[in-house]
């Protein structure tokens, strides 16, 4: 291969246009947050866009290199606080890497119940935030959302927290689901697929969102591998990578879904991937649902107070909503662990913005934008 | 997938000199690594990219580790010559003691990457380099003009614990503002006072800006930070 082949290309102006700059961000409604791209135009073409960072930086992983491992727990609520649940799974998976923990299967069927559900308000919000910067102002967000309160119900019935969920341990879970919450997690699947078919009708074949998506922000996929892009925006450019497919962590060998792949790797093909994960999502509930058994939610052996892993190092790694979530650690053999780092995947996947951005129109950027699926609490950590 | 040591040969029949070794994780999860000089970086993770066997497409992580300078104490045994009175009588001997010694073992900064392979589906093969020391010889050759998901991460390290990439397309900070002086993540980061410029009227903030103030006039040296 060519060298720099994986950069974004330089681009210049047409004849003697002048470059108008444009700071987009932080206070930009649609950046999910405090994010600035800035962005320079030739007339509406855009020709370079240079991601800012920062705004919500907390330094997390140093946060959590003084305290012990448990303690940090909760804080990883707040990387991606759409999606609470998987980061608690993937911070838990890493920890019990690095120790041989094992974890009970009715833990385990919990667990992927959870992020199963997770993933589902976390696709219906991305679509209605897509859609809401599209110009759709509200129905579809709010169609989303109706659906995301039934799931965050039940999130805070058993955890006691909408999103800060803060459930999972190395080991297990929390506190134990009760044939009630059971029963009511069924009643909200069973009425997932009819919520996804309205959905659809109201979106898939609409002529603006088809205008507006097809063939824009295109995403090669050599490029999307070399530059590290994961989760559904990988799989919308066509390549087959699931992590649950991949290392099969937790159970999810026992379950039966296809990996739905895109095929132009444009802005409606990331959209429809979602729509067709959140469909996969369900038939992984129904199994879930319908097999979970008994048993104790937490490792007998599981060590809550005074744990201190031996020395070494591991890496666990999920597929969260938004793509490859992973922790590395490193123990020392004392309380807290020596290095503490996320692999977040929502700063990753905008390593190629600027390649998707470059030569469409300035009121693409927002879409394309859109179509990532960020949140900046993962971004910035 | 090829064991490590089977992945190692394959590299050295292919990066002639590539000066690797193979570092042992104790931990359970089994995930051991290849240390790489940086001299060859770039050669060793091009092979282990378009290698059609390995084919580690899919650079996943970039981690920077700090390792301050650390303090040993071992035990040295010490032959001294001493004057003892004998007997009444004031001798020259010869006796061989043990001493405590203390050295100090230089520090680094380290960098680890995990490789997976998404058109095999294996992995993950973790490598790291070291930089030299950790304050003027802190250079590492980037990967990013082979992996482009170094690019943010590589900035992320440079930000926090300074490193810095040689080849590197845009290496600027990533978290921390223009002008920021020092590295955050780095072990022996002192907090500066207040992150605000103006003097904030909170006491605890106060009462730790007057200590430092006055340590600082005590040694003549500038505060950490900013």
């Amino acid at each position: 291969m060519e060298e720099g082949w994986n950069r974004p290309p330089v681009m210049e102006p047409d004849g003697e246009a002048e470059l108008l700059e444009v700071a987009m961000g932080p206070h930009h409604p649609s950046t999910h947050g405090v994010f600035r791209m800035d962005v320079a135009l030739d007339g509406e073409r855009v020709i370079r866009l240079k991601p800012v960072f920062g705004y919500l930086h907390r330094n997390h992983e140093k946060i959590a290199e003084q305290a012990s491992y448990l303690a940090s727990m909760p804080y990883t609520d707040r990387l991606d606080y759409f999606c609470s649940l998987t980061n608690n799974w993937a911070y838990a998976l890493a920890v019990e890497k690095l120790t041989a923990q094992e974890v009970p299967e009715r833990a385990e069927y919990i667990r992927v119940i959870l992020a199963e559900l997770t993933r589902i308000q976390n696709h219906a919000s991305a679509i209605g935030f897509l859609i809401q910067e599209m110009g759709a102002s509200g129905t579809p967000l709010m169609y989303a959302f109706k659906e995301r309160e039934k799931i965050l119900d039940l999130f805070e019935s058993l955890t006691g927290s909408r999103m800060m969920c803060n459930y999972m341990r190395f080991g297990g879970c929390r506190v134990d689901v009760s044939a009630a919450w059971l029963s009511a997690a069924r009643r909200v699947v069973d009425g997932l697929p009819a919520f996804i078919d309205e959905f659809e009708n109201l979106l898939s074949g609409n002529e603006i969102l088809m205008a507006r998506c097809q063939g824009i922000g295109i995403l090669r996929p050599e490029l999307a591998i070399n530059a590290g892009v994961t989760g559904p925006m990988l799989r919308g450019s066509g390549v087959d990578y699931d992590i649950r497919k991949v290392d099969h962590y937790g159970i999810y060998d026992r379950f039966k879904f296809r990996v739905p792949l895109g095929d132009h790797g444009d802005i409606y093909d990331r959209y429809m991937v979602r729509v067709l994960e959140m469909r996969e999502s369900i038939t992984i509930l129904n199994q879930a649902l319908k097999e979970i058994p008994g048993g104790p939610i937490m490792d007998s052996r599981a060590k809550l107070r005074g744990f201190r892993p031996k020395p070494g190092e591991a890496y666990g790694r999920i597929e969260a909503p938004k793509g490859e979530l992973g922790f590395y650690l490193i123990s020392d053999g004392g309380p807290n662990p020596y290095r503490y780092r996320v692999r977040p995947p929502s700063l990753i996947n905008l390593t190629v913005l600027e390649d998707m951005c470059l030569g469409s129109n300035v009121a693409d950027v927002v879409l394309i934008f859109g179509s990532v699926d960020i949140v900046l609490g993962e971004v910035d950590r | 997938m090829k064991t490590l040591e089977e992945i190692k040969s394959a590299i050295e029949a292919a990066v002639p000199g590539a000066g690797l070794e193979i570092v042992p994780n104790p931990s359970p999860s089994g995930q051991h690594s290849l240390r790489l000089a940086p001299a060859h970086a770039t050669e060793v993770a091009k092979f282990l990219r378009d290698d059609a066997e390995l084919a580690f497409d899919f650079l996943s992580n970039v981690t920077g580790v700090d390792w301050p300078d650390k303090e040993i104490t071992e035990k040295v045994k010490v032959t001294r010559t001493v004057t003892k009175t004998v007997d009444g009588v004031e001798q020259t001997v010869e006796e061989t003691v043990e001493e405590p010694r203390k050295r100090m073992q230089p520090g680094c900064l380290e960098v680890v990457y995990h490789l997976f392979s998404m058109a095999k589906k294996h992995g993950p093969i973790v490598l790291r380099m070291k930089t030299i020391n950790r304050t003027d010889q802190v250079e590492l050759p980037s990967l990013t003009p082979i992996y482009r998901s170094a690019e943010f991460q590589e900035r992320e390290i440079f930000d926090l614990y300074g490193v810095v990439f040689t080849g590197h397309p845009d290496l600027r900070r990533l978290l921390m503002w223009e002008g920021f002086k020092d590295h955050p993540m780095r072990r022996d980061y002192v907090d500066p006072d207040d992150y605000e410029y103006e003097p904030t009227p909170h006491d605890a903030v106060l009462a730790r800006a007057a200590a430092s103030k006055a340590a600082q006039e005590a040694t003549g040296q500038e505060g950490a930070g900013q």
